[in-house]
Order: structure tokens, then C-alpha cells, then sequence
């Protein structure tokens, strides 16, 4: 190795080092409230509960095969299932919308955005309590359908599945059209122009050309609404009811209600690796079709 | 293949031929907003030729190619493709295709799939694409190079894929928009050369838009100039050049030496003209017009069809005196700045390796030309 000469540029390892010092306190953050919980939820999951809910340190592997009970395994598949129809149902409500957004007037697209995300404005408990009261039996959309004759008996809609979709599309839709917006926007027009002159009907061109070539939207915006969708806690607990629980009500359940802690770690853990999963799954779909576009 | 088929003299909006015209745009008219783009545009375009739309930016050029492609409606008129109209036709389904500016390729797409693209949404067979694709690509000299993608190709290249990707589907016309202006000088010469010799070759029917007069001459076997939204003039580049239809299209076809003045009195079978600069005595030239005298009129000229000389020539041709301003050598031709009058500065030409004389800036010259060559427009 040659001694340091000024006149060489530095090697990269020294200007990452230097930029180390600027995200130490950031680094710092994450290790201590992050990281540091996260090994320790992960060590109580393999502890036992004691008899009065307190935690037994003994190493056991039992919480994670007490999750193999159908019982589990149904919130389970429910918190998928919910989960992928949220992301489905955002993703054909927020396409168009954000098709509208990138390509409406430069001047309006701020606006546009503002309104997208005005709901944050208010708390989300509060959001999905006014939810309750649209959906419940004597609530407005019972009403308006009764008043205009549509239904003769009011729907039972509070309380069910339904209401748990309804209210994760309307809580993560924003999730999904920000950065479709971001995507379609960096979409060149005239690519659609040109399927368009080269025969492709509107179908072909929405499937041809803007799909993969908005695919990093796409997966980020599905990541984006996937990922606290199947984790949701509020909305299930809120709108749906026993029948509808989700992991994160089993989660809540099992820390606060039977003070298994081991238990609900297990579970967190495993809610955590069908996250990661799901992403992964993604991001090599999203290599795969968007991969010769991005290496430019 | 015929290109000469246009006689001169013609007018350009009679049907030469019993068969229909390619295209044939009646009266059109598009406004966006308060602005009327295109402004009650007509021409023809035959089967197998190259038509140029020439312009300045801003001369509701595109607007039409837009029109012709699908992508605007016109406002009032008719467009016809091969004797159907097109009007309320969606590109899709229209029997051209576009070859665009900035070519438009599909960048998740390899060369080969960009080509494809038009077929497949045709749904032509799988063997069939593969064979037509290879022509085309055989025609614009890309073979090897199907599994490339459009980031890995130089611009040149990328130019080459879109006009395949254009002309593989066999349209009846292949609209060109500012086909090489993406492109560097050389490159550029290169293209217009093989562009038309493709174009040639295939028996293509092209509608170019540019703004680029040295291109459209080159390549075209008619041109249209248009100017603020409306056709000014339709002729072969040779026509539209030398009988120039108004002073807009004898400026922007190439250089035009102009000199203001008033017709005078007959001579012969010619007329007087007086320069306005006092300076400049009177001279003849040649207009089938049986204008009044004392109109007032401008006088064109291009700078090839001017003779300069030291000493007076002793020819009856018209003549200027001059005052050589600045000598600009261009490498095969020398340029001359000659003051003609206190505001008129002519520009005149001469090949460099002349040994007949050599002028100098502050020069005196006498400028004469050939009574023919000479262009005379009144306001």
C-alpha cells in the first residue's frame, strides 16, 4: 500500500467514514429504540409466560409451534386476505387518480396532491370512529340507501369484513397514490402516444407501456399499503368485531388482554417475517420487469 | 421509382393521376384556444413520394402532422387517407405511423420488441414478426443488435430503430417529425442520404415535418412552406426555390437579396426598376405582371445568380454598384457582405479556388445578374 498521497482522491471507504459521523446520531436512534426493542421482543419469544402473565426465562421454541393452531392460522390468512384486498382495492382506486394528478395541469398538481392528503389532517382514531358512524345500522349510508329506495332493510355493514376493507382503503389509499403520482409523472407522454399510433388499444397501451414502465410506483405503492394494512390494529378493531380480527388485534390481544407476552412476540415475529417476505416478493417481481429501465 | 414526375409549373393541387391521393387534406382548420394553428390548409400527397412540410417553429407544422397521425381533431375540414377520412379515426387505427422527434422508443423494450410492438398489436403471428422485423432492421442496417436495449444505442441508432420501428408495419404513409434534428451535423448529412434512400427503396409515402430547408430540399420530392398556420406555397424544392411565391418563402428557402424600389416604364418587353437609393441607378427587369408604374415592388435575388466585377461589365445585364464590406471564407466558397445601399447588405458567393480575381473588404464591385434570374414582389 503506498503511503497517503495528497494529490490522490480518496479512497471511497474514507468518504463514507466521514459521512459516518452525520448519520451517527441517526444511527445512535435507530439502534437504541429500534434495534436494541426488536432483539428483545425476539428473545421474549422464545421465553415462557409465567403463571401470573410474567416472563420466564427459559429458552423454548413451544410459542412458535402454538401458532401452528388452526385458530391462528385463520387471523392469520384473514390478515392476508384483508391485506391484499386493501392493496388491490387502492391500487384500482388510486391508478386513475393519480393518472389524473400527473397529468393535469402543472399549476394544479400541488393542489391535487394537498387534497389527497388532507384526511392525515385529522387523527386517524378519529377518522375510523366517523367510519362507525357512517356504517352502522341507523348510520348515513344505511340512510341514504334507504332513502333512495336502493335496499328495503338497512345493510349490516359495521362490524363485518367489509367495514375492515372499507376502512383500510380509505386509511392507506393515500399510501398508494403518492407514489404512483411520482411515477406516472416521470412517465414520458409520448411513449403513450407512440403505442397509441402503433395500434395498441387503450387496454395494451395501459398494459404494454405504462404499467412496466410505472412499476416502481406500482411495488412502492403497494409495499406502502400491504405493509400497514396487514399489521392494522384500529381499523379491525373499530369496524370489524370478533370475527374480523387481524394479527395486530391478536397481538394487542395476547400482550394486554391474556399477558402472554412470549406469545405475542412470537406472533409479532412472524407478522414481521411475512412482511418482509411480501416485500422481498415484490422487489424481484420489480427488478425483474422495471430491471433494464433502471440500469441506464 | 419516379420522382420526377413533377413538371414544373404544375399547380400543385391538381390530381396528376386517376388514383387517389395518399392523403388529401381539404380546407383544414385547428385552433387551440384563440390561436388558429392551422388555418384552412389543403395539399395533396401523392402515392411513393416524400412530402415536406417546411416551417419556422411555431408554423402550425406539427399541428398538422398531429392531425394526419390522430392525435388532434381538426377544427373544420376534411383528411383523407387513401380516399377515406379520417376525421374522428383514433391513431390506432389509422394507416400511418410516426416516427417521433425525440423517437419515443419503449426503454423496457429491446430493439427487437420496439420493432415488434405494431405487429404484435396487430397480432401477426410470432414467425411472421420475426421475418419482418429482420427485414426491417436489414433495411436500416441494426441486424445483431435485436437484444439491445434503447439506452444502449447511440442516437444514431435510436433513429434507425424508430424509422424500423415506423415502417415495418407497411403503412400507407410513414409521418416523419423532425426526423434528424435529434441528431449532430454529420450524422444528420449521413441520415438524409440513407433516409432517402430507404425511403426509395421501400416505395414509402412520407409526410416530413422540419425546419430545417437544406434538409427538406435535400429529401423531398415536393414541399410545403407553411408559415403562421397556413400553406404558402407546394412545389418541388427546385420551384419553391427559384420562383419563390412571396418574400416569406424566398427568405426562408435560402438567401434573398432584396432591393426596394418602384416599376417604372416599359422597355422593350421589359420594365424599368428604380431603387429607392438614390444612389443606384435605374435598371431593367423582367415581370409578367402589367403592374402601373410607380408601384412599388422588391427586388430578389439569389446570391449564386450574382456576378461581381471590378470594372463595369460591358453587358446590357442589370447592374448595382457595391462597396465589398466583409470577405467570409467558408472553406470551398468565399462569402461577400456587399453594401448596396445604406441599408442593404448583399451576400454573394464565390467558389474559393477561383484564380479570376480576388476582392477585398472596402473593394468597389459592380454587382450584374442575368435579366431571368431576377424575382420581382409587390406588397
Amino acid at each position: 500500500m503506498p503511503s497517503h498521497d495528497l494529490s490522490s482522491p480518496p479512497a471511497p471507504g474514507q468518504s463514507i467514514c466521514r459521512s459516518c459521523w452525520l448519520a451517527a446520531p441517526g444511527l445512535l436512534w435507530m439502534g437504541l429504540f429500534f434495534l436494541a426493542p426488536l432483539a428483545l421482543v425476539f428473545a421474549i419469544s422464545f421465553a415462557s409466560r409465567g403463571t401470573y402473565g410474567g416472563i420466564v426465562w427459559e429458552f423454548t421454541a413451544a410459542n412458535y409451534l402454538d401458532l401452528w393452531h388452526p385458530l391462528y392460522g385463520k387471523i392469520l390468512g384473514q390478515s392476508l386476505w384483508y391485506a391484499s384486498l386493501t392493496t388491490a382495492i387502492c391500487f384500482v382506486l388510486g391508478f386513475p387518480l393519480a393518472y389524473m394528478i400527473a397529468r393535469s395541469p402543472a399549476r394544479w398538481q400541488p393542489v391535487l396532491l394537498l387534497l389527497v392528503m388532507l384526511p392525515f389532517w385529522t387523527n386517524f382514531l378519529v377518522r375510523t370512529y366517523a367510519w362507525m358512524i357512517v356504517l352502522r345500522q341507523d348510520g348515513l349510508l344505511n340512510g341514504l340507501l334507504l332513502a333512495l329506495g336502493i335496499v328495503d332493510a338497512p345493510l349490516e355493514l359495521l362490524y363485518t369484513p367489509t367495514a375492515v376493507v372499507i376502512g383500510l382503503v380509505y386509511g392507506y389509499l393515500p399510501f398508494m397514490v403518492l407514489p404512483l403520482y411520482v411515477a406516472v409523472e416521470r412517465l414520458d407522454p409520448l411513449l403513450v402516444e407512440a403505442a397509441w399510433d402503433l395500434y395498441a388499444s387503450r387496454w395494451a397501451i395501459f398494459t404494454r407501456v405504462v404499467v412496466p414502465l410505472t412499476m416502481p410506483g406500482i411495488v412502492g405503492g403497494c409495499v406502502l399499503v400491504f405493509i400497514p394494512s396487514i399489521g392494522s390494529f384500529i381499523t379491525p378493531d373499530l369496524l370489524g368485531g370478533a370475527r374480523s380480527m387481524m394479527i395486530g388485534n391478536l397481538i394487542q390481544h395476547e400482550y394486554l388482554v391474556v399477558r402472554d407476552w412470549p406469545l405475542g412476540s412470537a406472533v409479532s415475529f412472524v407478522l414481521m417475517a411475512i412482511v418482509m417476505a411480501a416485500v422481498a416478493l415484490y422487489y424481484r417481481h420489480a427488478a425483474r420487469t422495471a430491471g433494464p429501465t433502471e440500469k441506464r | 421509382m419516379a420522382t420526377s414526375s413533377t413538371p414544373p409549373f404544375t399547380a400543385s393541387e391538381q390530381s396528376l393521376s386517376s388514383t387517389p391521393p395518399t392523403i388529401d387534406i381539404r380546407g383544414i382548420v385547428r385552433r387551440h384556444g384563440a390561436v388558429t394553428a392551422v388555418d384552412r390548409v389543403s395539399c395533396q400527397v401523392r402515392r411513393g413520394e416524400f412530402f415536406s412540410i417546411l416551417g419556422p417553429s411555431g408554423a402550425g407544422k406539427t399541428s398538422v402532422l398531429r392531425m394526419l397521425a390522430g392525435f388532434e381533431d381538426p377544427d373544420e375540414g376534411d383528411l383523407l387517407i387513401d380516399g377515406q377520412s379520417m376525421l374522428g379515426v383514433p391513431p390506432n387505427r389509422r394507416p400511418v405511423n410516426l416516427v417521433f422527434q425525440s423517437y419515443a422508443l419503449f426503454p423496457h423494450l429491446t430493439v427487437f420488441e420496439n420493432v415488434a410492438f405494431g405487429l404484435k398489436m396487430r397480432r401477426v403471428s410470432a414467425a411472421l414478426i420475426a421475418e419482418q422485423v429482420r427485414q426491417a432492421l436489414t433495411m436500416v442496417k441494426l441486424l445483431g443488435k435485436e437484444a439491445r436495449m434503447p439506452a444502449q444505442l447511440s442516437g444514431g441508432e435510436q433513429q434507425r430503430v424508430a424509422l424500423a420501428r415506423a415502417l415495418v408495419n407497411k403503412p400507407a404513409v410513414v409521418l416523419l417529425d423532425e426526423p434528424l434534428a435529434a441528431l449532430d451535423q454529420q450524422l444528420r448529412q449521413a441520415m438524409q442520404v440513407e433516409l432517402k434512400s430507404i425511403q426509395e427503396q421501400a416505395g414509402l409515402t412520407c409526410v416530413c415535418v422540419t425546419h430545417h430547408q437544406e434538409e427538406a430540399m435535400m429529401m423531398s420530392d415536393r414541399i410545403a412552406v407553411m408559415h403562421q398556420g397556413r400553406l404558402w406555397q407546394v412545389g418541388s424544392p427546385r420551384e419553391v426555390y427559384e420562383r419563390p411565391c412571396n418574400l416569406f418563402v424566398s427568405r426562408f428557402l435560402g438567401v434573398s437579396n432584396e432591393l426596394a424600389g418602384t416599376i417604372g416604364p416599359s422597355v422593350g418587353e421589359d420594365r424599368l426598376f428604380q431603387p429607392t437609393q438614390a444612389e443606384q441607378h435605374p435598371f431593367t427587369v423582367r415581370t409578367v405582371s402589367t403592374e402601373q408604374a410607380g408601384r412599388s415592388a422588391t427586388l430578389s435575388l439569389r446570391p449564386e445568380h450574382i456576378r461581381m466585377a471590378q470594372e463595369r461589365p460591358s453587358t446590357s445585364d442589370p447592374l448595382l454598384y457595391g462597396r465589398i464590406e466583409k470577405v467570409l471564407f467558408t472553406g470551398s466558397e468565399t462569402k461577400y457582405l456587399v453594401r448596396v445601399g445604406r441599408d442593404r447588405l448583399w451576400e454573394t458567393r464565390m467558389t474559393s479556388n477561383t484564380s479570376l480575381s480576388s476582392f477585398a473588404a472596402g473593394d468597389p464591385v459592380f454587382l450584374h445578374w442575368s435579366l431571368a434570374d431576377a424575382r420581382l414582389f409587390f406588397e
